[in-house]
């Protein structure tokens, strides 16, 4: 029988504790012990993206890490994405514009879209392709998938320009925040 | 302005003079010409699933008691077995479940004319890869550890492993009983018109070779299975699959089992392209570890076992002779294509065909003929992947035509306005055209393009290159023969005025799912939000024959609009009672069904239906479709119809790197005559996913193999383009407004492949002046030929 250890994660806001043994991929305690099956497998060898995760919110590769590299480090799935059951505007310009085709790759997608807009909230097409190139995508070509990234800029940029406070603005001015954030 | 008008769609009759009536079998569309759903850019209805990543995948599923299989697969490409002892395997702790190929020992194949394989090897394997045992254990790792303690003895043979050698008559054969001569599997000769006279009258003879080399689908998502033996005998089987009923049949057939005690059910499939219309070795095993342990088996591949299950694009060689009078217009047209078939059979005698039978679809020619065979060699059999082997060829016609241009001095865009296909004619080999909208798909490309400020005018380096091509909406010939309809929908409404749709189709992100539901929300006056599509389920939904060749949308997009329209007519009925109307007065929109004269005066839709189900008894309908029999009258004639084909023109700007020879593409265009959009999101996103697809295929994607074993069988070395590698795409979309069709739809998800090879080709011969007649164009080929130039 395999020696299991107990594992303690922070998963998306929650402290959750599993059982396995030390060498399971990180992949695998989120699909198989905590069920969060969100999160995609396309090669469990680092070369599609589609199992992308954000610990302490940086995209990383969840096949390729072992539990003891995150402990104690916010890992966010898909799962987590939506704050309150409500939709964070990159999976809401995801479902309206077009880039969900098989699907299957986008979890991984979403999550390294949010942090390239975390860092910019105003990213060049260039930009977006440098950023997601780690992640492949079979049905789309992409360009619906670049076109709702920039659609979700649009949503969050608009958003931080309601709150003038942010940006050291005054009320009623329009403002739209610098490339470099 | 809501007013019905019947002359509205009969207006387009006068303008088709070769008509045979017999081809209108749809019922005449007397709806106003106001659409509320069809034609609008709406979200598909599992996208919101899919963006929070609660759509449950195969691999997603999991079951109480559930074990995990492995496939032991074989090392060598070509070998007798020998014996087989699992007793090892079995042996191992938390192992539940051990199956070899004799415990299955019945052949199994898509095509019924065709069958070659079994779901496990009994006698003999015919690629590295080829499965040979599988296990079932408490988890995945102690599963595969255990299938490598399975013991096989294997004689082993000299394996085929190219075109030459499998037509080697001294060579051994592949499959001792399956071909005639040397290792051929299939050859198909077939003529129309007098060849020698019009070569013999053309201006120009161009022959040419090609080569197109095969490429796997590479789906993001990996094939996988969950396979459920109950206790009162009956089987269910989730799996990754595009051909829900085919896999019924199969597995009933090789499991001894009636149909009605077999369920397959197709979960939301991560991408398929082709690569999952076959029955595979881990569904069988899957059904055959849950019979023998009595526990639910999940078997997922890795994508290794991906790219060796394959089923993907042929291998072909092309001798293509073309003769052309002196204005560019084809007198003849001849093809013969070799295609490199791997270890089985799969749909390989249709790809046969359909690497001749589509070319004349294009353009105008009344002397076509095409020589196609297919060989039995030791690698992973090839099947149908987007485009299915009308691709190859395509390429071939495209960039000769490309060279006929420039031989006559004219412009290849120009040229093939000139010579382009006609609507409402026939092909010299008989196929209907409907619809044709290739004149205009090249006019549009041409404009947005620039090309006509850029062919031949771009500095060194950088070109630009054309090519166009065919498609069919869904074979016009199911795989097996019968004269059953090809798709049907059933439709059950709730007392709140909820829709719920059934039907067979499996939704593989192209988003059948989404269409059925527009059409049913279309024909209703309902929201989209109101119906529920339940899809791909052998129990629950009526037959559609699968997610290939590009027949959703029309088949089981009509069949879908005449149950609608059925339960429809059963709402009118009561609606007209309650509102004192005659049911030609009513139409349905806005959650409503109203007087046209008069919209304020009517019923809400959820009123309508008690008012109907109180009428009329519990509320339901069904729909069916069976395409138009327009076969002409020859043997082999049924492959290559269909009830109408689209029509593609692509452009593409790309740069050499003269120094390195990587090719950059700079933008691509792409002009498809889809005949309706019926939602123009979804539509261009097809298109623009095979703008991608094809151009893979120029960039550098290889099936290939050493000794038998795959060159690349990893993402890191096969390298499928990634978000930097893919320019912008422009798609246009051309609406012809085709009878056969739902609204006028055609198909859009795998004919735009088809110009992206030729074109891209094209377009590096505009850059530096070399042409390849081959694909994939890889660096080393660009640098090896500067070099023999320079």
């Amino acid at each position: 029988m395999v020696e299991r250890t107990l594992i303690e994660l922070r998963v998306n806001g929650e402290t959750r504790t599993v059982a396995a043994p030390e060498h399971r991929s990180l992949l695998e305690i989120l699909r198989e012990d905590l069920n969060l099956t969100g999160t995609k497998h396309g090669c469990e060898l680092g070369e599609c993206g589609a199992c992308t995760v954000l610990v302490d919110g940086k995209p990383m590769l969840s096949c390729l890490l072992l539990p003891g590299q995150v402990l104690g480090r916010e890992i966010e799935t898909i799962e987590g994405m939506a704050e309150e059951g409500k939709l964070h505007p990159l999976q809401k310009a995801f479902a309206e514009f077009g880039p969900v085709q098989c699907g299957y790759c986008i979890p991984g997608i979403l999550l390294t879209a949010k942090h390239l807009l975390e860092r910019t909230l105003d990213p060049s097409e260039r930009e977006i392709r440098e950023a997601l190139a780690g992640n492949l995508c079979r049905c789309t070509g992409y360009q619906k998938i670049v076109d709702a990234v920039q659609m979700a800029a649009r949503d969050l940029r608009m958003e931080a320009a309601k709150d003038v406070g942010a940006l050291g603005g005054r009320r009623g001015e329009v403002l739209r925040p610098a490339a470099s954030g | 302005m809501l007013a019905r008008l019947a002359a509205g769609a009969a207006r387009s009759f006068g303008l088709r003079p070769q008509d045979d009536t017999s081809f209108f079998h749809m019922a005449i569309d007397t709806r106003a010409p106001e659409l509320f759903t069809i034609g609008k850019r709406l979200p598909k209805i599992d996208a919101w699933a899919k963006v929070a990543g609660t759509a449950r995948f195969v691999d997603d599923i999991q079951l109480p008691r559930m074990a995990y299989g492995r496939l032991l697969r074989s090392p060598h490409p070509h070998a007798r077995i020998l014996h087989v002892d699992a007793s090892k395997a079995e042996a191992v702790p938390g192992v539940v479940a051990v199956a070899t190929g004799q415990d299955l020992p019945r052949m199994w194949g898509i095509m019924p004319t065709t069958i070659d394989e079994y779901p496990l090897a009994v006698d003999k394997v015919r690629y590295v890869g080829d499965p040979v045992a599988a296990v079932a254990a408490l988890d995945e790792e102690t599963a595969e550890a255990a299938c490598n303690l399975i013991e096989v003895a294997y004689e082993v043979l000299e394996p085929i492993m190219s075109i030459e050698a499998a037509l080697d008559e001294s060579k051994p054969k592949v499959h001792e009983d399956k071909s005639k001569r040397a290792n051929i599997m299939k050859e198909v000769h077939l003529e129309f018109g007098d060849l020698d006279k019009a070569f013999a009258e053309s201006d120009l003879v161009m022959e040419g070779e090609y080569w197109f080399e095969g490429s796997n689908h590479v789906p993001i998502e990996t094939h996988g299975a969950v396979a459920e033996w109950s206790p009162d005998g009956k089987v269910t089987l989730w799996t990754s699959t595009q051909v829900v009923h085919y896999i019924h049949r199969e597995v009933a057939k090789v499991f001894q089992l009636p149909l009605s005690h077999v369920r397959i059910i197709a979960p939301p499939v991560g991408g398929g392209f082709g690569g999952k219309c076959d029955p595979f070795a881990h569904e069988a095993a899957a059904i055959l570890l849950a019979k023998k342990s009595g526990r639910p088996v999940k078997i997922t591949l890795d994508r290794e076992e991906v790219f060796y299950a394959h089923r993907g694009r042929h291998p072909v060689k092309i001798k293509l002779k073309t003769g052309v009078d002196a204005e560019g217009n084809i007198k003849a047209l001849h093809s013969r294509t070799q295609l490199d078939g791997g270890g089985y059979a799969s749909y390989g005698i249709a790809t046969t065909f359909y690497t001749g039978c589509l070319i004349p679809t294009t353009y105008k020619t009344d002397n076509f003929r095409f020589d196609s065979m297919r060989l039995y060699t030791n690698k992973p059999a090839c099947g149908p992947k987007r485009g299915h082997g009308s691709t190859q060829p395509r390429f071939a016609v495209e960039v000769q035509l490309d060279k006929i241009a420039e031989k006559l001095g004219k412009d290849p865009a120009e040229l093939r306005k000139q010579i382009a296909i006609e609507p409402w004619t026939k092909t010299v080999s008989g196929f209907q055209i409907t619809t044709c909208g290739l004149v205009e798909t090249i006019d549009r490309a041409v404009e947005a393009s620039g090309w006509k400020h850029k062919f031949r005018q771009l500095p060194f380096g950088h070109g630009i290159g054309i090519a166009s091509s065919a498609y069919m909406s869904g074979a016009g010939t199911a795989i097996y023969w019968n004269d059953m309809p090809h798709t049907g929908v059933q439709m059950k409404i709730d007392r709140g005025g909820g829709v719920a749709v059934f039907c067979g189709v499996a939704d593989i992100g192209q988003g059948c799912d989404s269409t059925l539901a527009y059409i049913a929300a279309e024909e209703l006056g309902i929201d989209v939000s109101d119906v529920r599509v339940l899809s791909g389920d052998s129990d629950l939904t009526p037959v559609d024959l699968g997610s290939y060749s590009s027949r959703v949308t029309l088949m089981a997009g009509n069949a879908c609009r005449e149950a609608a329209q059925k339960l429809r007519k059963l709402l009118f009925e009561a609606a007209a009672e309650y509102l004192e109307l005659p049911v030609e007065r009513l139409a349905a929109a806005w959650r409503r069904i109203f007087d046209i004269e008069n919209p304020d005066h009517y019923i809400d839709f959820d009123q309508a239906v008690w008012k109907a189900e109180a009428k009329h008894g519990t509320l339901g309908s069904v729909g069916s479709y069976t395409p138009p029999k327009n076969a002409p009258d020859y043997r082999g004639g049924t492959v290559g119809i269909t009830p109408a084909y689209s029509y593609t023109t692509g452009v593409v700007e790309l740069h050499v790197d003269v120094d390195t020879g990587q090719i950059a593409i700079d933008k691509a265009w792409a002009a498809h005559d889809l005949g309706k959009a019926l939602n123009p999101v979804n539509a261009e996103a097809q298109i623009e996913g095979c703008v991608y697809m094809g151009l893979a295929e120029g960039l550098g994607e290889e099936q290939i193999f050493r000794g038998g074993l795959h060159k690349k069988p990893s993402l890191l070395d096969y390298k499928i383009p990634t978000f930097l590698e893919m320019p912008p795409i422009e798609v246009i979309l051309v609406e012809t407004d085709d009878p056969n069709g739902p609204y006028g739809a055609k198909e859009a998800g795998e004919g735009p492949l088809n110009p992206f090879p030729p074109a891209f080709a094209n377009a590096v011969y505009d850059a530096i002046g070399v042409r390849f007649d081959k694909v994939p164009i890889t660096p080393t080929d660009v640098l090896k030929a500067l070099r023999r130039r320079a």
